[in-house]
């Protein structure tokens, strides 16, 4: 579908209320994309705690493209692509690890971790040639902000502070309710492969409509008390930051019960440790509303989903084939709520996930369905009428109505039509 | 183990992994639960054969409560992913027993292989499972089983049958 290079052609797939079911199943959309979104846009790459030290290095990714992110000896983040610059082997097999230097197993050319190359095997063979020019591919511009990585491939374009926009704030929110302002990075990733386009899912992360119904069943025999935050009669909003942000802001609800670590189904007296520790750098009264609030559930375009205590990183591989990359939050010093995390995160996300599992039922049942030739169309007009501005200027609705959406699809015609 | 194993106990424990294994290919999730006991713990590590559960994500660690609610929530009906559920065939072989575990139980070592077939694809599984069995009331009844897939340190799709 080469047509799509003309700028025009969006607006005939994406109108305000709806968006053509050949956008998640056309391969050329999807080449498209990559080329406007993933390979040239920020995108999440990684957390700083994950290569806390000189010379660690961490394999992430950027769509299908792996990336080694590594920390130089001066302490500098890099963003390294895995491809020896002679002959294209990979230059890095481990997962993560510690190492000043990459080696090439085939001809045993090495580069450092900031990427540039040392030296090669038999140099000899080599006259006049300009070592310099031989580094190994990187991502043309790495930032970082408050610890979360991100790269673009474009050497120009928007700052991350630029792209980010109102929504760094939502991260901010996250890092208060940590006692020592930071987060951590360490209990591994689960991988889970879903055989659907990855639009599904970065609609989902927001969409405050599907809880009552797909997860149903857990809401049924588990007293979770998060059904209720996704019922008609919620008081929770769904909000677009713009840039494709979107959040469902469930502080509302929250302040509603009113009670510190009511956000988790739990209180201070079962995690005193954390709330003792959150008194402690707070004082009491804002710790107990930091409490209250609970944490961001926002969904970062293109690809980092903060959902309360984990995170998620979104890896298109192809037009129908995701990764979702998912690990629980963990808070610089405080082991009680941890642990709460990663049991909370391990019971409900991943391939076994007592909800993901079936979210992503969904999102294959969705991809199989867009292949089908009639309506055509998707339908996100829930809410159109009683979308608003909050006291910031950006639209909110009920936490059911699909604000979320239709602002993902605003900022992703704008990209696909920026040629 | 230097020990010869009896043909009594081998037979048992056999008959007791291939009785899990058909319950759980048949979709008979009370009658397996039923085969663990009060302390069982149900973990399928992710990202390696080593990965420590109490500080790194597992695919499923489960202590017996959540056993009990992955149970609950398949009998609801409502579990879409396995709504209609999975159909299954297992192959459990290379049955072993392998000594006693530090509290008693019977250490057991199986390789299983499972076809899958859902509304996704046929998929193919394949294991290495690591049981704590313990003669509780004349039975035997699982104390822990650790299942080890082959490929867990790839993006994994849904696996929400029992496995």
């Amino acid at each position: 579908m080469n047509v799509m290079t003309r700028a025009s052609q969006w607006g005939e797939l994406i109108r305000p209320d709806r968006v053509h079911g050949s956008i998640y199943s056309d391969a050329d959309i999807f080449e498209a994309e990559l080329k406007q979104i993933w390979y040239k846009t920020w995108v999440y790459v990684g957390h700083e705690s994950e290569i806390p030290e000189r010379d660690d290095f961490v394999v992430k990714s950027i769509g299908p493209q792996p990336v080694i992110m590594t920390r130089d000896k001066d302490g500098q983040v890099h963003l390294l692509l895995n491809r020896c610059s002679h002959r294209g082997n990979q230059v890095c097999l481990a997962d993560k690890g510690n190492q000043r230097t990459f080696t090439c197993p085939f001809h045993s050319w090495t580069f450092a971790n900031d990427g540039h190359l040392i030296g090669y095997a038999f140099p000899d063979g080599y006259q006049g040639q300009d070592k310099s020019q031989l580094g190994l591919g990187r991502v043309a511009r790495v930032a970082s902000y408050r610890g979360f990585v991100f790269g673009s491939f474009a050497a120009e374009g928007p700052s991350l502070e630029e792209h980010l926009g109102g929504a760094a704030e939502t991260i901010d929110r996250l890092l208060a309710t940590s006692p020592t302002g930071e987060i951590e990075i360490t209990a591994g990733f689960l991988k889970h492969r879903v055989k659907a386009n990855w639009k599904f899912i970065l609609e989902n992360e927001c969409d405050g409509y599907h809880p009552a119904f797909v997860h149903a069943s857990i809401f049924s025999v588990a007293d979770s008390g998060i059904g209720s935050l996704y019922g008609a009669k919620s008081t929770a909003v769904t909000r677009d930051y713009g840039n494709g942000h979107t959040e469902v802001d469930l502080r509302p609800e929250f302040r509603r019960i009113g009670k510190p670590l009511g956000w988790f189904g739990t209180n201070t007296e079962r995690l005193s440790d954390y709330a003792g520790k959150m008194r402690t750098a707070y004082g009491e009264q804002r710790a107990d509303e930091i409490m209250i609030d609970g944490t961001p559930h926002v969904m970062i375009f293109p690809n980092l989903f903060i959902a309360e205590i984990q995170m998620f990183v979104l890896q298109p591989l192809a037009v129908d084939d995701t990764v979702q990359h998912v690990t629980a939050l963990q808070f610089k010093g405080a082991p009680d709520m941890n642990r709460r995390m990663r049991q909370q995160t391990m019971g409900s996300v991943g391939p076994a996930g007592l909800l993901l599992a079936d979210d992503s039922e969904m999102y294959e049942r969705s991809h199989r369905g867009v292949l089908m030739r009639e309506p055509e169309w998707i339908y996100l007009g829930r809410g159109l009428h009683r979308e608003r501005r909050d006291e910031d200027g950006y639209l909110v609705g009920h936490a059911t109505d699909e604000v979320p959406s239709r602002g993902i699809w605003n900022h992703y015609r704008r990209v696909m039509e920026a040629l | 183990m230097g020990d010869r194993v009896s043909l009594e106990l081998l037979s048992d424990v056999q008959q007791f992994v291939f009785r899990e294994a058909r319950l759980q290919d048949d979709h008979q999730y009370q009658a397996w639960e039923s085969l663990w006991t009060d302390d069982g713990v149900y973990w399928i590590p992710a990202n390696g054969d080593s990965s420590d559960p109490e500080r790194e994500m597992s695919i499923v660690y489960d202590n017996r409560s959540r056993i009990s609610l992955r149970v609950k929530q398949l009998l609801t009906g409502k579990r879409h992913t396995q709504a209609p559920p999975s159909r299954l065939r297992r192959i459990v072989s290379n049955v072993e027993v392998l000594g006693t575990t530090d509290s008693g139980d019977i250490k057991v070592g199986a390789n299983t292989m499972i076809f899958e077939s859902n509304l996704r694809d046929d998929t193919i599984w394949a294991t290495r499972n690591e049981y704590a069995l313990r003669p509780q009331e004349g039975e035997l009844r699982m104390a822990y089983k650790k299942v080890l897939l082959v490929n867990n340190e790839k993006a994994l799709y849904t696996l929400s049958f029992l496995v």
